[in-house]
């Protein structure tokens, strides 16, 4: 064999080997990589107990509540099959929205609820301009109301 | 006709082909770079959501993409000089280094800046941002393990040993967003198609074009000077017209 394949099979078994390695080490620390915990995996006792931990989802539609000194606000986190009620006191991000993403950090307490001490606002990898999304949500109440009407039309 | 492909893999011929192509690569950057601003700020519509602070993706979406890229690059390039041990090739992934190093800073720094109004956070210690970082450090090592071995023979050698391990950081920043949960949206841009507006999508090919076009230009001014400065007791040096003046 001449040095040079000698030189590449050492380097493709050595890449592949770190692949592998970094792999492995990657896999192992799943749940420690990612950035939150869904409102499921708190239900299901994932999350860490009595440790600051973070927690995303969709800000649930119809669930922010402020208070009258205009800094405590509260909301749930949902996953769509879990809710999470979360405190917060404090400036929210711009993009912090109902229906949108967001990421908490904080502690659970023993009343469940969820007091946060920062609050992120997740955004989508959606780019649009206003009139676009205007017409989409017309569209999505359009297509709602046809989806209603068969409900309503035995009831002669 | 047989063509002789190696021809231009020597330095003493490779310098004067790539002080030729600077040119080509260079005004089509600088025009291109006018064109991606125009319409990335005059024609392309603001974002529902986040108004025109959107626009920042027009310079942080081809630094990332081309800090990814360079990297595959230089380790293909290293990888080369490492087998094949042909001189320019190492110069080569030497040369295109800096390059990548300044998108990676690009990326993460044109990030933060969007991050802090629109997350409500400067940095988060997500993958993504993390492994973009890591790069960065990757970049950097490489560029301090070459300078800090005077034998530019070992140099090209440690360093690429560096650069081919580090390319596995690759794969997974372009993936961290899909393999855990992170602050960083998806790629709005997939195999499958794009959630983009027309007019933004086209801003951000035309910028994506012209920073490919920066990286060749830069990165062949930059190799030349490398082999100069390699090849600086060569004959065909001391015989060049910029030389002897």
């Amino acid at each position: 064999m001449k040095p040079r394949y000698q030189r590449l099979m050492f380097i493709l078994g050595g890449v592949a080997i770190v692949a592998a390695a970094a792999g492995l080490v990657l896999f192992a620390l799943k749940d420690n990589v990612s950035l939150y915990f869904t409102p499921t995996q708190v239900f299901n006792k994932e999350a860490p107990q009595g440790h600051s931990f973070r927690i995303g989802g969709l800000v649930e539609v119809g669930s922010v509540k402020r208070e009258g000194d205009g800094l405590t606000v509260h909301f749930s986190i949902t996953d769509t099959s879990k809710n999470m009620p979360v405190t917060y006191k404090g400036i929210l991000p711009d993009l912090f929205k109902e229906g949108k993403g967001v990421v908490a950090q904080g502690k659970l307490r023993d009343d469940n609820v969820f007091y946060a001490d920062e609050v992120l606002a997740k955004h989508d990898e959606n780019y649009m301009p206003p009139e676009a999304k205007h017409a989409l949500e017309e569209a999505a109440k359009a297509q709602s109301a046809v989806n209603a009407a068969p409900v309503v039309s035995p009831a002669k | 006709m047989a063509i002789n492909w190696f021809k231009y893999a020597a330095p003493a011929t490779f310098y004067g082909l790539a002080g030729k192509m600077v040119p080509w690569f260079a005004v089509p950057a600088a025009i291109l770079f006018v064109v991606g601003m125009y319409i990335g700020f005059f024609v392309a519509p603001a974002d529902a959501v986040q108004s025109e602070a959107y626009r920042i993706i027009f310079i942080h979406v081809p630094a990332s993409i081309l800090s990814m890229f360079i990297y595959l690059i230089m380790a293909g390039y290293a990888a080369f000089g490492l087998i094949f041990n042909t001189r320019l090739s190492s110069m080569m992934a030497t040369a295109l280094a800096p390059t990548g190093a300044l998108f990676a800073f690009i990326s993460l720094w044109t990030g933060a800046l969007w991050g802090k109004p629109m997350w409500g956070a400067w940095w988060v210690w997500d993958a993504r941002l993390t492994s973009e970082l890591i790069l960065l450090f990757l970049y950097l090592g490489f560029i301090a393990l070459q300078s800090s071995i005077d034998d530019s023979r070992r140099a090209d050698r440690a360093g690429a040993l560096l650069a081919i391990v580090g390319s596995v950081n690759v794969p997974i920043i372009y993936f961290s967003v899909k393999w855990w949960n992170t602050l960083h949206q998806g790629s709005t841009i997939k195999f499958t198609g794009t959630s983009m507006h027309i007019a933004m999508q086209q801003a951000m090919f035309v910028m994506l074009v012209a920073c490919w076009l920066y990286v060749i230009a830069v990165t062949l001014v930059r190799v030349r000077s490398i082999i100069l400065e390699r090849e600086r007791n060569a004959q065909w040096v001391s015989e060049l017209n910029e030389v002897k003046l």
